[in-house]
């Protein structure tokens, strides 16, 4: 037998618990008075930055749930130097991203090859009706201003960090 | 008045039915008791018909399938990197844990390694993923049999470990990291750092719950002698993980099979228990969280520097073939049978499951426990029903 | 009694006993809620429990009540109607007839029995009928399990309840409570009087015993394997919702409440407070300021003695049902029986 038996013991840890709490506050964040801050990696919403797009439709394609809707249409622009010809670019007429179905996976974000997708942390955009978690084009753009930067990475990594498009 | 005549003659032919049925079941040996799908113990849909005598079970059936989604279907038409994003939610509480598996068997059909600091960070982050997955079993036990506040300090301190899961891949509990030839992105600037501390919340949190509820007297009269596994039962039904080591058994992959991993280059070592039951079976995953700990300790000392990923094409198209890669995965051995025609897409992958495996034991262990014991076998062998049912 | 000047009449003196006993019953089961299944659980647990109905979470009861209301009275399809309607009712006859026994000052006291702990001890058992008939008429299993566990559990601790305070009894030679206390102010250690003679320095056995069977009376953890909740979901409660399961729990709290009433008139002193602090302050024993006093004291060992009891709780895992009952048979009624055979011994001694 242990000189203070176990029972004993396990009343003084949760005494002891209850005191730590009245004196240093309680673990729990009190939302919505208080906030947590996300990480900066943290995948809340995905935001478009409309110039880059080219509705090459990869992100389209290899999203799991197929929640990407994308509808484009080709226009002629005029010609980089004078007396060359028109450049025929892709406009983007449709870009939703429909967040009922969004598996929060990041294969759009990964596959853009012209970096058009960034994450976000925001998580705030609940809805009272399932219809308006489709974010259309212009929502997108909106969420670019709370892209935060790439921050930088440990050291011995290959790779460099990239930059926002602003 | 029809109407009301009719509804009367119906309720009275619905109060004879179900006479009838009690009268049936009096007669007949024991009650039946549905244990799930809805029940506060199974941790998830799991239906568990036992046939009762008096407080004692005569024999126990699991009925699984109620969360059945279709994985091994869903992976005939899905990419490989949908496949990895799609798997994380099979064993959702350590899901970095069930990517690996499957790209290893991937990396293994297109024969490439990956960098050395790749497998460095993918074995950083499966153990974190232990630790998160153990945890909570801890509190957990502590819930089943009716303590009510482990299980918060358990929430409480893993949130550290999500917390650091989630500033390196995205994600606390989906985080979708491994790609075929190494990991989606490096690790942020001051992580080293912080998940250091964050592992002496959860060594401290393995110190508290050993003497909250291993040293209460209470736990040990709850959890000594129930629910025995001999070795040689547990092995003949294919017990897997912390269950068989706790019957002796000195069986783990991380050692005796570390195909693409870093488990070699550290020293850490295996616990087991000779006693196989509930209590030993708890007490090797507490050991197993702090091995988890000193792991990461020195793997986070050691990462090499270089690349993360291997030279792989833009789109990935794994060569014919079939290969077939098991883990230690915290549940218990955790395996995809992957087989390749060639394409974009695996042509089939069979999930080799632990919790699957380890539940098949449940109608010889059950037999002849009592109800409160039934609870107590079912939370010290542990499984998530994603991993049953895929 | 207190009342007897002001309202000569009896129906008078009947409502106002009614009103107090509703108070005596209702007021300390919401305080105890609110201070320890909502505050101090939570605090053991790192969180803050409910902040916003009311400034730190006060009127959350009141919520809940509200709640519950309007709830839709639910019966189960099988359920025996009348049975499983009138089940809370008989639990909470037991808690307010324990009430009536329990002294809270010289005068201030609703009857004053002579064989006022034999009335205690047997309407405690009442709530054992209530717990069956709901376990029974829930037409559920698992509500039947609970409630034979219950009947199994609650018979098997009585025993040790009723023993443990035959000591205090015998010491005090009365089964009168207002006796009991007067008893304690008045009684002295080894001849000195300043603190009286509180039967916890004497019987401190019994009164571990006496907390022992309360907690396990309350089928509070470690001894609540008929609520089992994650085994039973909630046992014999299980089927029932809305105000009914309100009824069962303040009944709960309330029974918990009276039963630390009744452990503090025992053997903490009742209402009283050391004699040597009535004598700085200049009162007699027996003064009329006690019947303001008084019932302050007895709150706040009340509260004393349910912290314990939610302490005790919210911190270990539950017995099986075999080890509860060995416990008690083989443990604790041994040591009751000795502890009432060295008091007697004593007493005839002194």
């Amino acid at each position: 037998m242990p000189l203070v038996p176990g029972v004993v013991k396990g009343l003084g840890i949760t005494f002891k618990e209850v005191v730590k709490t009245v004196v240093n506050g309680a673990e729990t964040v009190q939302y919505p008075h208080e906030k947590e801050e996300p990480t900066p990696r943290a995948r809340g919403v995905i935001a478009l930055h409309e110039e880059n797009c080219t509705s090459c439709m990869l992100c389209s394609r290899e999203c799991p749930d197929w929640c990407i809707y994308i509808e484009g249409h080709k226009t002629l622009a005029p010609p980089r130097r004078a007396g060359g010809k028109p450049r025929s670019v892709n406009k983007l007429d449709r870009f939703d991203i429909d967040y009922s179905l969004c598996m929060y996976c990041g294969i759009c974000v990964e596959v853009c090859p012209f970096e058009a997708l960034f994450w976000t942390p925001e998580y705030e955009y609940s809805e009272p009706k399932i219809a308006d978690l489709l974010h259309d084009k212009t929502r997108l753009g909106q969420w670019m201003e709370t892209v935060p930067d790439f921050e930088g990475y440990e050291a011995g990594a290959d790779v460099k960090a990239k930059k926002v498009p602003r | 008045m029809t109407a009301v005549s009719d509804r009367r003659q119906l309720a009275y032919v619905a109060a004879q039915a179900a006479d009838a049925r009690v009268n049936i079941e009096l007669e007949a040996e024991g009650m039946t008791l549905n244990i799930g799908p809805q029940h506060p113990a199974t941790h998830g849909t799991l239906r568990i018909v036992a046939r009762l005598d008096g407080e004692q079970v005569v024999e126990a059936e699991p009925i699984m399938g109620y969360m059945h989604r279709g994985y091994e279907k869903l992976t005939e038409v899905r990419t490989y990197p949908q496949v990895t994003t799609l798997v994380n939610r099979i064993d959702w509480l350590g899901s970095f844990c069930n990517e690996v598996p499957f790209i290893l068997a991937a990396e293994q059909l297109m024969e490439i390694e990956a960098p050395p600091r790749a497998q460095h960070i993918r074995t950083i982050l499966f153990e974190l993923g232990r630790m998160a997955h153990l945890t909570l079993f801890l509190g957990d036990l502590g819930v089943q049999l009716g303590a009510v506040t482990p299980v918060f300090y358990a929430f409480r301190d893993r949130e550290h470990v999500l917390n650091q899961i989630e500033s390196a891949t995205g994600g606390r509990f989906h985080p979708n990291f491994d790609r075929i030839g190494g990991v989606k992105d490096d690790l942020p600037a001051g992580w080293i750092a912080e998940t250091k501390q964050s592992l002496t919340k959860v060594t401290d949190f393995c110190d508290l719950i050993e003497d909250l509820l291993f040293g209460n007297e209470i736990f040990a009269a709850r959890t000594r002698g129930v629910g025995v596994i001999p070795a040689d039962v547990g092995l003949s039904y294919g017990l897997s993980g912390a269950n068989i080591r706790a019957s002796g058994v000195d069986w783990d992959l991380r050692r005796d099979a570390p195909c693409g991993m870093a488990w070699d280059k550290v020293d850490w070592q295996v616990w087991t228990h000779p006693d196989g039951d509930a209590y030993a079976r708890s007490w090797v995953r507490l050991q197993e969280v702090r091995e988890s700990a000193k792991i990461v300790e020195q793997l986070l000392d050691t990462i090499p520097a270089g690349p993360i990923m291997a030279k792989v094409p833009r789109i990935i198209k794994v060569p014919e073939g079939e290969a077939y890669v098991p883990t230690e995965n915290p549940l218990g051995e955790m395996g995809y049978y992957v087989v390749s025609k060639g394409g974009l897409e695996p042509f089939r992958v069979k999930i080799r499951s632990a919790s699957f495996n380890n539940m098949s034991i449940a109608p010889w262990l059950l037999k002849g426990t009592y109800v409160p014991d039934v609870i107590t076998i079912l939370a010290s062998l542990y499984f998530i029903l994603g991993d049953i049912d895929r | 009694m207190l009342f007897a000047s002001i309202l000569d009449a009896w129906w008078l003196q009947t409502i106002a006993k009614s009103g107090a006993v509703l108070a005596v019953v209702l007021l300390p089961a919401g305080l105890t809620v609110y201070l320890y299944l909502f505050k101090m659980v939570s605090f053991m647990q790192s969180r803050l429990g409910p902040m916003e109905a009311g400034p730190y979470g006060s009127l959350q009861l009141l919520a809940e009540l509200g709640k519950s209301l309007q709830k839709e009275d639910i019966f189960p399809a099988r359920a025996d109607r009348n049975v499983f309607a009138m089940a809370p009712y008989v639990v909470l006859t037991s808690t307010f007839l324990l009430a009536v026994v329990v002294p809270f000052g010289p005068n201030a006291l609703f009857t004053d029995l002579d064989t006022g702990v034999f009335l205690a001890l047997a309407v405690s058992s009442i709530s054992v009928i209530g717990i069956l008939m709901a376990g029974w008429a829930s037409a559920s299993k698992y509500s039947l399990l609970g409630g034979l566990r219950a009947a199994g559990q609650l018979i098997a601790y009585e025993l040790p309840m009723v023993l443990a305070v035959v000591g205090v009894v015998i010491q005090a030679g009365t089964l009168n409570l207002q006796q009991i206390v007067y008893a304690q102010i008045n009684g002295e250690i080894f001849g000195w009087g300043a603190l009286g003679l509180p039967f916890i320095l004497t019987q401190f056995v019994g009164f571990l015993i006496f907390m022992i069977a309360v907690q396990a009376e309350l089928t509070q953890v470690p001894f609540d394997m008929p609520i089992a909740e994650s085994e039973l979901v909630s046992g014999y409660m299980t089927e029932y919702s809305g105000m009914r399961f309100l009824m069962f729990f303040i009944g709960e709290f309330a029974t918990a409440a009276i039963f630390a009433f009744l452990a503090s008139v025992l053997f903490l002193g009742g209402w009283s407070i050391p004699p040597f602090i009535t004598e700085l302050v200049g009162l007699e024993v027996d003064s009329a300021w006690f019947n303001v006093i008084g019932p302050l004291v007895m709150v706040t060992k009340m509260l004393a003695l349910t912290f314990v009891i939610y302490w005790v709780r919210f911190t270990y895992p539950r017995f099986r049902e075999d080890q509860l009952q060995k416990f008690a048979w083989k443990v604790l009624i041994p040591i009751a029986l000795v502890n009432i055979t060295i008091t007697g011994i004593l007493k005839v001694a002194f």
